[in-house]
């Protein structure tokens, strides 16, 4: 009987190399796709469930998960919401969705980071449950509470960065959301609270500083006019240039005013210094004209308008209009027509004139480090670009300075600091109120620091609202906070 | 025979000791990883499923010592290894879902080996179990049969294959299997030169005896008793596999197992097609993914399809204990073990897990080829086959090789009656696997149980020099 015996034992061993041969197929060739499959809510919490590593500010915890008894295992929660939303995002696990931080730094959070692979392994040899890194933002406290409380309840965006690496120190949008309402793992209450905010007319979902519907900049593009003219013509802060009572536009019946709708300097030219104090419209539309569109592209780009970013957070393009007629031109070279950027882009451009016309990536990530906190990625500051020479740097400086010292941007003067700065006051449609734009660097001598702000359709002050009176003072506040001591 | 003569001599307890270590070690380990994993500390429980372990398993060895000697050494760390790992992972379920299984698994494991060590030290010899061939068969077929007994038997989730004994619910097929298994071995035994040798040749086909069919068209119709009035697919595969494989066994006729693929395959056909149950049993394994067939409130593929989930989701490398999701399929601590495992040991842990039941199989195979006497080969390989076909049945079951059925994970899955009918396996194969590896010079000093049937002398007569001389082997056709 020894033969049937040994038979059956091959029969045997060819049912458990079936098996092996089914497990292998389920666990190895069909995973990928059963993985994928909506049903499977492991994927979800995979992704959802798992021991999250904290988002830091200074060394505090903004954003960080503890256990909790359900099946997400994890809360999410963010320990000052609304004033840091829009950096974090939000990570709501019943959702199945994630933004901002959350979503651009999950690999890291997650623990799934190539950066991490040390501790994966060491976290399955120890039985350890894995837990994610942890990322510590470039944000200064002080900097973004101080923008957080001097935009107040006005809509609108503000954006700081360091001069000299690109870090952004401060970035607040405004209204604000609370991600903790969207962090709940009750579907239906995270739902609600979803469907609230997408129907909240004033869009606090929306990071105004880098993304959203863009503003137009107003005079504070005269700025980039002003950097394509110096550099085209060497011009410095003493050139004389045109300055019209009213500038008529070629073929066209329309007919630019200056503001107040005077003669904004004593003769039909002036210093190119003085005609950026008041901020000229009729010297930057003629100037711009005689530049062309094209050399304005250029400057723009060399802004770094149109062209994509990640800080990581996607940063939507500012646009530059194509194919514009002399008219268009004009309107263009003022801030209007189809110009428009984000409060990010017109703090980087501020930052690019601080820094010797050499502008530097903005970057919202400092330190990335694993569960037991040793530092494995430190973000070094890298140059995007030279937007403009060094000198016209310099010529650019010493204009902005004249506007604060004693031009339209007098509001953002500090005791005892040089500031430098651009207002803007941006048309926003037939009815609506402007946005009130100011831009600006300090200390002018040696710039640290550089602050966009932007208040949407005038804010508290509505139609009378403008740069000067409504941005500037708060720039002024956000650059105390930084160096003020 | 070969293997047989190499090891005589050698009992190899040592070997034993040294893989029980292991064995204990891997089921602590995976324990010390559930409590780690879960509640971030290693369990309470530790000195308690520590102490039990070893208490069990060094009583079970010692008495191996004493009362066989010669048992093959890696059957019991085998089953001790599974043992473990399958009360760590219904710790690991009773934490994610609050229950508490595993202090009765504990308690059922007590038992089992408690069973086992009573088999090893009351039967002193396997072939007294031939006496009891008809008493097997009737108690087998009354195992068999009970949970339809009105009062006493209970249907669960569909089945109706367990009774109900004072709160204690019991699946007496388990036992029916040990029991058939013997009479099984005690009949073919017997007639296995009837059912060989008669009858006509059609096609190269040895035929048997249009009388000679009694037997298997009987089990065939008890595997359909249980298969149309229990509703359990899986038992009544199981008992027609077994017998199929032990006619095959003793009569070495490929035609039995072509009458009985034939016989059973028709039966399932004729069922898929007019019992509900068994066809949408079918339906699932065919379309699982199917979304009308995975929402279907009844008799649905969720289960299947979330078993399948959890283990993809393992993947390779497996989640690691307590760190993936086993507890979203349903009975993941008993019917789905299997795919729970898989989940958080991965593909690698489910293919050490299927290797040790091969090894398992593989040493009680082994017993069978090397016992002198026809029954306990026939025991032997029963015995085994039984173990790898109920394995084949399980796991092709959650990976959609086969049809889902109701069958449990030996060892592994937990529920009391499983697991005290598979120690008590267990203890059978060691008891053969003894005498299999005695050396032939001392087996005379056996004591060979006087036989009260007539007409059996000869397969149980003590042959010196094995197989070899077996008269029966000669006059065998091929």
């Amino acid at each position: 009987m020894n033969t049937p015996v040994r038979r059956l034992t091959v029969v045997a061993t060819l049912m458990f190399l079936a098996l092996m041969v089914a497990a292998t197929s389920v666990q190895y060739v069909q995973a990928p796709s059963l993985n994928a499959d909506g049903r499977n809510v492991r994927t979800i919490y995979r992704e959802f469930g798992q021991d999250r590593g904290p988002i830091i500010v200074a060394g505090e915890a903004i954003a960080s998960s503890t256990p909790v008894d359900t099946d997400y295992r994890y809360q999410r929660s963010y320990s000052q919401p609304f004033l840091y939303a829009h950096s974090t995002g939000y990570f709501a696990a019943a959702l199945s969705a994630m933004t901002g931080m959350e979503l651009a730094a999950n690999d890291v959070l997650g623990g799934t980071a190539d950066s991490l692979v040390v501790q994966r392994l060491q976290d399955l040899v120890t039985g350890r449950q894995p837990q994610g890194g942890s990322v510590e933002l470039t944000l200064d406290p002080r900097a973004q509470q101080a923008a957080w409380d001097a935009l107040g309840d006005q809509r609108g965006a503000i954006v700081a960065l360091d001069t000299r690496t690109g870090a952004i120190l401060a970035m607040v949008s405004k209204p604000s959301y609370d991600p903790n309402a969207l962090a709940v793992h009750s579907g239906s209450a995270a739902q609600e609270a979803y469907d609230a905010l997408v129907a909240d007319p004033t869009e606090p979902l929306v990071n105004r500083a880098i993304g959203g519907d863009l503003y137009a900049p107003g005079s504070s593009f005269k700025i980039v006019v002003a950097a394509a003219a110096i550099e085209a013509d060497n011009l410095d802060a003493d050139s004389p240039v045109p300055s019209p009572a009213q500038l008529q536009l070629p073929q066209s019946t329309r007919v630019i005013n200056n503001p107040g709708g005077i003669q904004c300097t004593p003769n039909d030219t002036a210093p190119l210094r003085y005609t950026v104090e008041q901020s000229c419209n009729t010297t930057f539309a003629q100037l711009g004209m005689d530049l062309g569109a094209d050399a304005l592209r250029e400057q723009a780009e060399a802004f770094g308008f149109g062209q994509p970013l990640r800080i990581p957070l996607p940063v939507t393009p500012s646009t530059f209009p194509q194919d514009m007629d002399a008219a268009q031109t004009a309107l263009a070279s003022i801030g209007q027509f189809d110009v428009r950027a984000t409060p990010l882009q017109m703090a980087m451009v501020s930052q690019a004139i601080a820094n010797d016309g050499r502008q530097m990536q903005p970057y919202l990530v400092a330190t990335e480090r694993n569960a037991d906190l040793e530092v494995v990625s430190t973000t070094e500051p890298t140059e995007l670009r030279q937007s403009v020479s060094p000198r016209t740097a310099g010529v650019l400086t010493e204009l902005m300075t004249s506007v604060v010292a004693n031009g339209t941007g007098r509001a953002a003067q500090l005791p005892g600091i040089a500031v430098a700065g651009k207002t803007g006051t941006a048309q926003s449609g037939t009815d609506a109120p402007p946005h009130a734009w100011f831009t600006s660097f300090a200390p002018a001598d040696d710039p640290r620091v550089a602050v966009a702000v932007v208040v949407e359709n005038g804010g508290f002050e509505g139609d009378v609202a403008s740069g000067g009176t409504t941005a500037a003072p708060i720039a002024r506040q956000v650059l105390a906070a930084l160096l003020v001591e | 025979m070969a293997i047989v003569s190499q090891q005589a001599g050698r009992p190899g307890r040592w070997v034993e000791l040294g893989l029980l270590a292991v064995a204990i070690a891997i089921g602590l380990y995976a324990y010390v990883q559930v409590g780690l994993a879960t509640t971030g500390e290693v369990p309470s429980g530790i000195v308690t499923q520590l102490g039990v372990l070893v208490v069990l398993a060094v009583l079970t060895h010692v008495v191996l010592r004493w009362r066989a000697p010669y048992a093959d050494p890696v059957i019991l760390p085998t089953a001790v290894a599974l043992n473990g790992l399958g009360l760590a992972m219904i710790y690991r379920i009773d934490q994610a879902e609050g229950t508490s299984f595993a202090s009765r698994q504990v308690m059922w494991t007590m038992l089992g080996v408690a069973a086992a060590v009573a088999v090893v030290v009351l039967l002193r010899d396997h072939r007294q179990l031939r006496r009891y061939t008809y008493l097997s068969m009737i108690l087998g077929l009354l195992m068999l049969l009970l949970p339809l007994v009105p009062g006493l038997g209970a249907t669960i989730n569909g089945a109706r294959i367990w009774i109900s004994l004072g709160g204690l619910s019991f699946q007496p097929a388990e036992l029916a299997k040990v029991l058939l298994a013997i009479f099984f071995a005690g009949y073919l035994v017997t007639n296995r030169d009837t059912l060989a040798l008669a009858g006509p040749k059609v096609l190269g086909l040895q035929l048997p005896r249009a009388r000679d069919l009694g037997p298997i068209l009987l089990a065939w119709g008890v595997a359909l008793v249980v298969l149309v009035f229990q509703r359990d697919l899986g038992t009544a595969l199981l008992f027609f596999a077994l017998f199929v494989a032990m006619l095959y066994v003793a009569t070495e006729r490929l035609s039995w197992v072509l009458i009985g693929l034939f016989l059973f395959g028709g039966g399932a056909a004729l069922a898929a097609a007019t019992l509900d149950h068994v066809g949408a049993r079918f339906d699932v394994w065919l379309n699982a993914l199917d979304s009308d067939i995975y929402n279907r409130a009844f008799g649905g593929s969720y289960q299947v399809v979330q078993g399948l989930f959890g283990m993809a989701s393992g993947g390779l490398m497996g989640t690691g204990w307590g760190q993936g999701r086993p507890e979203i399929v349903p009975y993941a601590h008993s019917d789905f073990i299997i795919a729970s495992l898989a989940e958080e040991l991965g593909l690698t842990g489910l293919l050490a897990i299927l290797l040790m039941y091969l090894v398992l199989v593989e040493r009680g195979m082994r017993a069978a080829i090397g016992v002198r006497d026809g029954f306990g080969t026939l025991l032997a390989s029963g015995l085994s086959f039984v173990v790898a076909f109920q394995c084949f049945v399980v796991v092709g079951g959650v990976t959609r090789l086969i049809p889902l059925t109701g069958l449990t994970m030996p060892f592994l899955a937990q529920g009391g009656s499983s697991l005290v009918v598979n120690w008590m396996i267990v203890a059978l194969l060691l008891r053969i696997s003894d005498a299999a590896r005695r050396p032939a010079a001392m087996s005379g000093e056996l004591p060979i149980p006087p036989l009260d049937t007539s007409g059996e002398v000869a397969e149980v007569t003590f042959r010196p020099t094995g197989d070899d001389a077996n008269p029966t082997e000669v006059v065998r056709l091929s």
